[in-house]
């Protein structure tokens, strides 16, 4: 029996409302163009809420020598130089704009004496950068987009998940997937898409990702024919809580560094002194994610195998007034004052600095119509994100990308075809778990990826540890056409679990083979048996595309860097 | 603990009926009442529904009624419940669509009603505040829309006047805009009229759940309560108000909408009523 499906229209169509899928819709709209915004859960739920630190930008109200140069320069490095330079450029510079506009939209930030936004410090900037609001900045920055977003001209379609991109030929012309309330299916027509579906954190077992974080729309966009880039670049953010279990991988934010909190290992000694003399606990989060793994191996952990990290030495007024939620997640969660006693932190799969290759200016795709922004786009960050650069991604980037996409539909005067016989393939795929008859279960098989991405492509890896894993992630890739699901279409996790589930195969494969690839150890990417820089290896970014035999990761030259730029990178090594 | 487990109930049904049905789940040092549903689904109940996002209290999307008591899932821990069963069950005053899972879009249709944040045009940019005003608006921004807060109003949970009053998450949106020293509109009019502050007769059940500890009462209620009566029933400024004496007058949020909003519907009616299993037709 043929089961129709209900079908909506607009010029440009945003998949995920986070930061960047709202910032996106804001542009597009106010260029003129009929927009749509789906979402997977409620709106103003999406994973940027748990961003806590705050926000890049080198405004200088606190530290006026700062400048764009300045965080250009800290970002390339930060990113270990393989970053996109013209996206960090472009970022650098319009990033005080941005968290302006948020003002002017409603976005409260933390002040200083004289009136201004406060800058705090954070891993790895060179000076105080980062605008904020108490710890939760994400929250703020969301709520105001929403707030800005709903009085904008764009239809909000909550709790519905798209699938699959329905192309027209090369071009990409509509989305199909499921209402998650109900199950049925739909359809949306368009002339340009953008991806803003975050990240892929969930394929690992400690993670500080939301459940959102699966990677659907790189894993889509994929499919559709999009490149991928740096997929090995997974960042562990190096604190995380550690206990009780249920909590492991929950984030507790750099802001604890930046407002003088200190990292012990079980001897009391200051670790950070000996890995990063300079920058000591505000060092990039890969040195110091590093730095933590290295003294649990080393048998100087804490009790539950992390490393202290304490902010008691602060008056409690103080740790209470800048921390409020830290403090709140401590004591009712793990029963520690952390106004009294240290925390208990360890590494945590936090952001995907991979994903869909990027044109800078733009955010355009490799596919013609198809766009992304945020942790769904690649090349800003390069192999290690600097904290506080993410939000500032979201703003930057939503809003060029949201132009550039109604510029694109309104510039296309082709009339886009859709093609039922991939939709029918996806509804075949999207229903196969109800009539398979298999034996796997789509949470448990879920929870093996996430243990074979925590053991096999963790913090520090090894090529036959990898090749070992990437054998286990195709087993698991075959063992999920077995999936089998219980009762109805009618609100099932269960049966969303499943579709996620291929989402995050397809991307875990293209992270380990990446990996195995990049035979040198460079920012997120920690290879035991390459454990320095490879300066060939430095000149390229690893790309991933679908081809008939499957997935084929190559190697890409990374173009020369513009005189200007080198200089600026010059200028501002210190 | 660690080789004990709970006795959870859980609402299994949807808008035709349901029941409770009992679980039986391990214990894990420091668990809370997320991580049981959790397990139930991935070992007994797959298609257990529930709405949840950062599993950190961040995101406001676990609420449920435990043991009666509206709360996030996420943030009660299972230590609280020693030797007792847990009940867990869906909001009450939301329609409910499966399982735990309500639908609240109701409260996305009110946001909508109430103006955003709108600084006078030639106000400059970047803002001059200072960070006493930021004190004191922190407050209200923490707000998570768990919607909590409107699950345990009585007006709204026991009266159903959804209609005539916002309830208290939006006196709280108003709290925020209200004091916000750059916002420029004069809200007590639609804070009177379309929000319906009056309605609230301060049983400060509301401020009592909020996982964010907002004094939802007493500072944004009660004040915005002052301030509307300060407005419209203090005889001198109705005397001034009459006069249409307009110095200074800030210009007033738009009231479209004031009349009888329908009551809560279901954004789209189901297909398949009743769960009816419309994979396998």
């Amino acid at each position: 029996m043929i089961e129709s499906y209900e079908t909506h229209e607009h010029d440009v169509l945003i998949i995920g409302a986070g930061g960047a899928g709202l910032r996106a819709a804001i542009a597009a709209s106010e260029a003129g163009a009929s927009v749509g915004v789906v979402c997977k859960s409620l709106l103003g739920k999406a994973h940027t809420v748990m961003a806590e630190g705050g926000m890049a930008a080198s405004l200088g109200n606190v530290d006026p020598a700062d400048s764009w140069k300045m965080h250009f320069g800290d970002t390339m490095r930060g990113g270990q130089m393989i970053n996109n330079w013209r996206m960090v450029e472009l970022f650098a510079k319009e990033a005080p704009d941005r968290v302006f506009e948020l003002e002017r939209w409603g976005a409260l930030f933390d002040r200083t004496d004289d009136g201004r936004i406060m800058q705090r410090a954070f891993g790895a900037h060179s000076y105080r950068r980062l605008a904020h609001v108490g710890d939760r900045t994400g929250l703020e920055l969301i709520r105001t987009l929403q707030d800005k977003g709903v009085h904008s001209d764009i239809d909000v379609y909550m709790e519905c998940t798209l699938t699959r991109l329905i192309l027209d030929g090369e071009r990409v012309c509509g989305a199909f997937g499921y209402w998650r309330e109900d199950g049925r299916f739909v359809l949306f027509r368009a002339r340009a898409i953008i991806v803003a579906t975050g990240g892929w954190g969930r394929m690992y077992k400690v993670t500080s990702n939301s459940w959102e974080g699966t990677g659907d729309g790189i894993a889509m966009a994929y499919e559709a024919g999009a490149e991928l880039r740096d997929t090995e670049m997974v960042q562990f953010h190096p604190t995380g809580m550690v206990w009780p279990p249920g909590v492991r991988g929950l984030l507790v934010t750099e802001g604890v560094r930046g407002e003088g909190g200190i990292l012990k290992n079980s001897k009391d000694e200051r670790f950070m002194l000996r890995y990063d003399p300079k920058k000591k606990d505000l060092s990039s989060r890969d040195v110091v994610a590093r730095a933590i793994y290295r003294e649990v191996q080393e048998g100087r952990g804490s009790e539950h195998g992390g490393a202290y990290l304490d902010i008691s030495h602060k008056p409690a007024d103080f740790v209470r007034h800048k921390l409020p939620s830290m403090y709140e997640q401590f004591i009712k969660l793990a029963d520690i004052d952390i106004t009294k006693e240290p925390m208990e932190v360890a590494p945590t799969v936090h952001y995907a600095m991979g994903g869909i290759q990027v044109e800078a200016e733009t955010g355009a795709s490799t596919v013609p119509g198809l766009f992304a922004a945020g942790e769904a786009a690649a090349g800003l960050h390069g192999a290690n994100r600097l904290g506080g650069n993410s939000l500032t991604d979201l703003v930057v980037f939503g809003r060029r990308t949201g132009e550039a996409a109604a510029a694109y539909a309104d510039r296309l005067h082709t009339h886009l075809a859709i093609d039922e016989h991939q939709i029918q393939c996806e509804k075949e795929l999207l229903l196969r778990p109800f009539e398979s008859g298999g034996r796997e279960n789509a949470y448990l098989l879920h929870q093996e990826l996430q243990d074979v991405m925590s053991t096999h492509v963790g913090i520090a890896r090894e090529e036959s540890d990898m090749q070992e894993g990437l054998q286990k992630v195709l087993d698991l890739q075959e063992r999920a056409r077995d999936i089998d699901v219980q009762g109805s279409r009618m609100f099932n996790p269960g049966w969303h679990t499943a579709r996620d589930d291929l989402f995050m195969l397809t991307l875990a494969e293209a992270v380990v083979r990446a990996a195995i690839l990049r035979k040198e150890s460079r920012g997120a990417h920690f290879r035991i048996d390459y454990p320095d820089k490879d300066e060939h290896l430095g000149r390229v970014n690893f790309i991933a595309c679908k081809t008939d035999s499957g997935m084929e990761i190559k190697p890409q030259p990374i173009p020369p860097m513009p005189s200007e730029l080198a200089q600026v990178i010059e200028e501002t090594n210190s | 603990m660690s080789d004990a487990e709970y006795t959870f109930l859980v609402f299994r049904g949807d808008a035709n009926g349901g029941e409770e049905r009992e679980y039986k789940v391990p214990a894990v040092p420091g668990m809370v009442v997320l991580d049981a549903i959790h397990w139930i689904q991935a070992h007994i109940a797959g298609d257990l529904a529930v709405r949840w996002n950062c599993k950190a209290a961040k995101c406001g999307s676990c609420s449920a009624e435990i043991n009666g008591i509206p709360k996030l899932m996420c943030k009660t821990r299972l230590d609280d419940f020693q030797g007792e069963d847990v009940h867990v069950a869906p909001m009450h005053t939301f329609p409910i669509i499966k399982d735990l899972v309500t639908d609240v879009s109701w409260n996305y249709t009110v946001n909508k009603r109430i103006a955003p944040f709108t600084p006078r045009e030639d106000e400059p940019s970047p803002f001059i505040m200072y960070q006493k005003d930021v004190d004191r608006l922190y407050e209200p921004r923490k707000c998570i829309e768990c919607f909590l807060c409107q699950d345990v109003c009585h007006v709204l949970r026991n009266h159903g006047e959804m209609s005539e009053y916002f309830g208290p998450r939006f006196m709280v949106r108003y709290q925020y805009l209200a004091m916000h020293p750059k916002d420029s509109l004069d809200r007590r009019e639609a804070i009177k009229d379309k929000g319906g502050v009056g309605l609230c007769n301060i049983t400060k059940c509301c401020q009592e759940v909020c996982p964010e500890h907002i004094h939802i009462t007493d500072n944004a209620i009660i004040p915005l309560k002052e301030r509307v009566a300060d407005e419209f029933f203090d005889p001198v400024r109705w005397f001034i108000r009459r006069r249409g004496d307009a110095r200074n007058a800030k210009p007033k949020e738009d009231l479209e909408g004031s009349g009888v909003e329908p009551q809560p519907q279901r954004p789209r009616p189901l297909e398949s009523p009743g769960g009816k299993d419309i994979a396998a037709s």
